[in-house]
Order: C-alpha cells, then structure tokens, then sequence
C-alpha cells in the first residue's frame, strides 16, 4: 500500500509498504531516517519514540498505515522544530503543548534538514552534550525527543515530572543521572532565556 | 494482509460484518508487539484512528461515557474526579508513550485477565457498548471476561464505548510489579465504596484466568459496614473486619505460577493490596484525604 504523511515538515509518499509494516520501519528503510532506534519493538525501551501529531509515541508500535495524513517528528527534525516553537513564542505557561493545528501547519525551513546534519542544536540537545549525557548514543534519540517535549509542556520540571516524563526510555549504559542533569540544564537555560525577556 | 481504513463508524462495522476475523487496530500497543515478533499474522487490520468519536469522552449527569480509544493520559488529565479507580489505574500503564497510545477498548477487546484497567472497571461497575451492523447492546462488565483472553463479543461486534457510573465514593488501585514503569502485572486490585447504595466493588487482575470480582469480600464488608454502623458513624474500621476482608479477597485469587510470580505470592498480595486499599478508602472516605494519591 501507499502512505503519505509529513516528515519533519516535509510531504512524504512511502510505496509498497507492507500492511503490518510499523512507522518506525518506514522511517528508517524507506525514508533514510535512523536516527530513530530500533530495539526492543514492543514498546519496552522507548529507542524508537517520535511525536504523531506532537503526541510523543513509540513508533515502532503505530501502524505505517494509521500515519496516512498525519505528522511525524523525529529526532532529525527536532532542532528545526524547536526552533520554529522558539520562534512562534515557546511555551511558558506550561501547560500549553503543541495543538494539531500548530503540528500541521509547522514546516521546516533549512534544505539539510533532513539528516538533521549541518543545523543548529536545539536546546536539549546541546544540554546532552554538556551535561555529557551521551555515552553509547543509542537511546539519545528517544530520549531527546521525550525530553523536548516535557520541556514544552512543562518549562520547569521537578525531579519527579522529569522522571515520570522519560520513565519509558531505557538507556542500557545506565547513565540516567547525567541525562536528569541535562533535563535540567535545558530547563535552567531555557528559563534565563525567558527571564531575559523579560516574560 | 490488507488494512482496512474505515473514516466513520458505520464504514468500521460493515468493515467488521464483512471480515469478522479482521482485527481491530487502535493504540496498536498489543496489536503491533504481536505482529513485530510474528506471533499474528492477521489477514485483516482494520484501523480505528480515523473515528474520532471514539477519542472522545462525554461526563453525563450520573455517568461517564467513556470513548473505546480515550488514550489512558486523557483519562488522567481529564476524568480524574468522574473516574478516580481507573485514573489511578491509567497511570500505572506501561510508560508516557503507551499511554499515549492505548485505551480501555483495547483492554477490553485483548481480555488479558493482566489488564491494568479491568480491576477499576470491574470495581466501578460498567457496561460495555459493542455494536455491530446487526445492532447494539450494552455488555454489563461482570458478564464481559468469559475466559483468558476471551470476552463475550461477537465476532462482527467491536466496541464503542464503556458507560461507567460516576464515583459516588472513593476508589484506589493499586497493582505489585518489579519496577514503577513499563510492568505488566504481577497482580493488581481495584476498589471502589458506593456510599450512595451503601455497597462495596472490588476487581482483581493477574491472579485468576480472567478479571474478576472478590465477591464474597464485597459481601462480608458490606454488611460488616451496614451492621456496625460505619457509614453513618464514618468510625475506623476494625483490623478484624480489614484482615477477613483481605482473606476473602486472597480466596477469590485463582493463580497460576508463572514468569512474572508464584500463585502464592499473588494470592497473599492481593491480601494486603485488599487490606491497604481498604484503609485508603476508608480514611478517604471518613474524611481524611491520603497526601499522596499513588498506589
């Protein structure tokens, strides 16, 4: 069957993919796009989430199928996409997220953004590698896109809401202390940020 | 294997009469785990995401009609004073991402007696909306788990939606696992009090082959409650009515021993999840709210 959907802003038409084929298959085989990881495809390890329609899910779990119209972010895309968030003023009632109107009308802007290579960090991803959260790399997709969007919904997370927030990532590295400190180095920098302007 | 796109409710039920052995696909948290390691191989996937309805949740005057595929984190964010019991239960599921994703009718529709939500469901009482092109009919939830895995749907029948009452008291939940997230079952149990009828419901999960009610607790407690006064009087309840309760409950277990526990660990901890959920309730409804509501 024929899927279309938008990837990272941009319309994409994915063929003969197979009727049990998942999301995260068509991704990385179809669309050139690994940053999202394949492991455990069940929905155990989180490797695999990317946002549906800004709703963060485990893409190994949703059907090529069901994504037909709809929009994916992964985690090439999320530098873009924090930006364009920054740009249309963020988030810092805390509580707002991103609307479905705001996810399908959002487009990425840069030509190279599709490998996510050449463009400017997003936030989260530059407090990974400060805090030196990053050790093997496989589960930092995932847990970069969860963690973006925690931060959207919540700029200033207690320890709890961020635990709770990445409790369905697994890094077998175990190294959850130094991804907790760039949660809240991407927290504490965003804040300043505000707090610059005066909001 | 086809996949089956039905934009509206009537489309997915023609869908459904025409292929009755087409699988419903929602949240895709069970579905898509079964065909990644190619336990299932359906001839039809019959995808529900395009029925919006069926994300969609109504708060009547006495009752809750609560869409099939409401994902679990609406539940929690939206309908925590209608549905405490099962609000409680939904934060226990899986982790953010399947919460995201699953909802009651997916629950229902697998019939695992390791559901998160059955217990609370079970406890709260509540009818199941099914509906096929041959009609609709309302399964009441003691009559809906008829063995492991199996639940009282016709074949062409797939479900709308779950009616459930109103929390006219308390309820907890409260389920053992090795971790916080990402834990099926080992066993769970559900509560609520029904001051209005001066009843007690209860529903237990992972220790029998199906979801299933600790009557005989409901019973003893019931009267036990009616006899001393206690709901007049909002006294404590006595450690020798809580530990019968609790042991009534154990006795209600069936288990089996299996990965993730023993039979008898599950029967002993639904006796003290009985009992702790009991005092939570109660002290609840006396008047004497728990700090923390985690279970």
């Amino acid at each position: 069957m024929r899927v279309n959907f938008t990837v990272n802003g941009r319309k994409q038409e994915a063929d003969d993919v197979w009727e049990g084929e998942s999301l995260l298959y068509v991704l990385r085989e179809r669309m050139g796009l690994p940053g999202s990881k394949n492991a455990c495809e069940q929905g155990e390890c989180g490797s695999c989430t990317v946002r549906l329609d800004g709703v963060p899910v485990c893409s190994c779990l949703v059907a090529a199928g069901q994504v037909e119209g709809r929009e994916v972010v992964t985690v090439e895309g999320l530098a873009d996409y924090a930006k364009q968030r920054a740009e249309h003023g963020g988030c810092a009632s805390g509580a707002c997220g991103t609307s479905l109107d705001a996810a399908q009308r959002w487009q990425s802007k840069p030509a190279d953004s599709q490998t996510g290579e050449n463009t400017e960090l997003s936030p989260i991803q530059q407090a990974f590698i400060d805090a030196g959260a990053v050790q093997c790399g496989f589960c930092t997709p995932g847990l970069l896109v969860a963690a973006d969007e925690l931060l959207e919904r919540n700029d200033s997370p207690s320890d709890a809401d961020i635990r709770e927030a990445l409790s369905g990532n697994l890094c077998r590295c175990t190294g959850y202390e130094k991804i907790l400190d760039a949660v809240r180095l991407a927290a504490a920098r965003g804040e300043n940020r505000t707090a610059g302007q005066g909001a | 294997m086809d996949f089956l796109r039905p934009a509206s409710w009537e489309e997915a039920l023609a869908a459904k009469a025409e292929h009755p052995t087409a699988v419903p696909i929602a949240g895709g948290t069970d579905v898509m785990v079964e065909i990644n390691f190619d336990h299932r191989r359906p001839e039809y996937l019959l995808d529900l995401n395009r029925i919006g309805d069926l994300s969609e949740w109504e708060v009547g005057e006495n009752t809750v009609r609560l869409g099939a595929s409401v994902p679990y984190t609406k539940i929690m964010e939206n309908l925590r004073t209608e549905l405490p019991g099962l609000a409680l239960a939904s934060h226990t599921v899986a982790s953010p991402q399947i919460r995201n994703r699953g909802g009651v009718g997916g629950n229902l529709g697998t019939a695992s007696p390791a559901g998160d939500a059955h217990p609370a469901l079970l406890a709260a009482g509540c009818e199941v909306e099914v509906e096929s092109v041959r009609g609709r009919r309302m399964i009441p939830i003691d009559e809906f788990y008829v063995g492991v895995k199996r639940n009282a749907m016709a074949p062409d029948e797939l479900i709308r939606s779950v009616h459930l009452p109103k929390a006219d008291g308390p309820q907890q939940f409260s389920k053992v696992g090795t971790r916080n997230a990402m834990v099926i079952a080992v066993c769970a149990f559900g509560i609520a009090l029904h001051p209005e009828t001066r009843t007690v419901r209860t529903g237990i999960g992972s220790a029998a082959p199906t979801p299933v009610r600790a009557k005989e607790a409901e019973e003893f407690l019931a009267a036990a409650l009616e006899d001393g006064g206690f709901w007049e009087s909002g006294n404590p309840i006595p450690p020798s009515v809580a530990k019968q309760f609790a042991q009534l409950a154990s006795g209600a277990c069936n288990p089996i021993d299996d990965v993730r526990g023993s039979a008898k660990y599950r029967r002993h901890a639904v006796g003290i999840m009985a009992r702790r959920t009991l005092g939570w309730t109660w002290e609840s409804y006396r008047g004497h709210e728990r700090s923390a509501q985690c279970a």
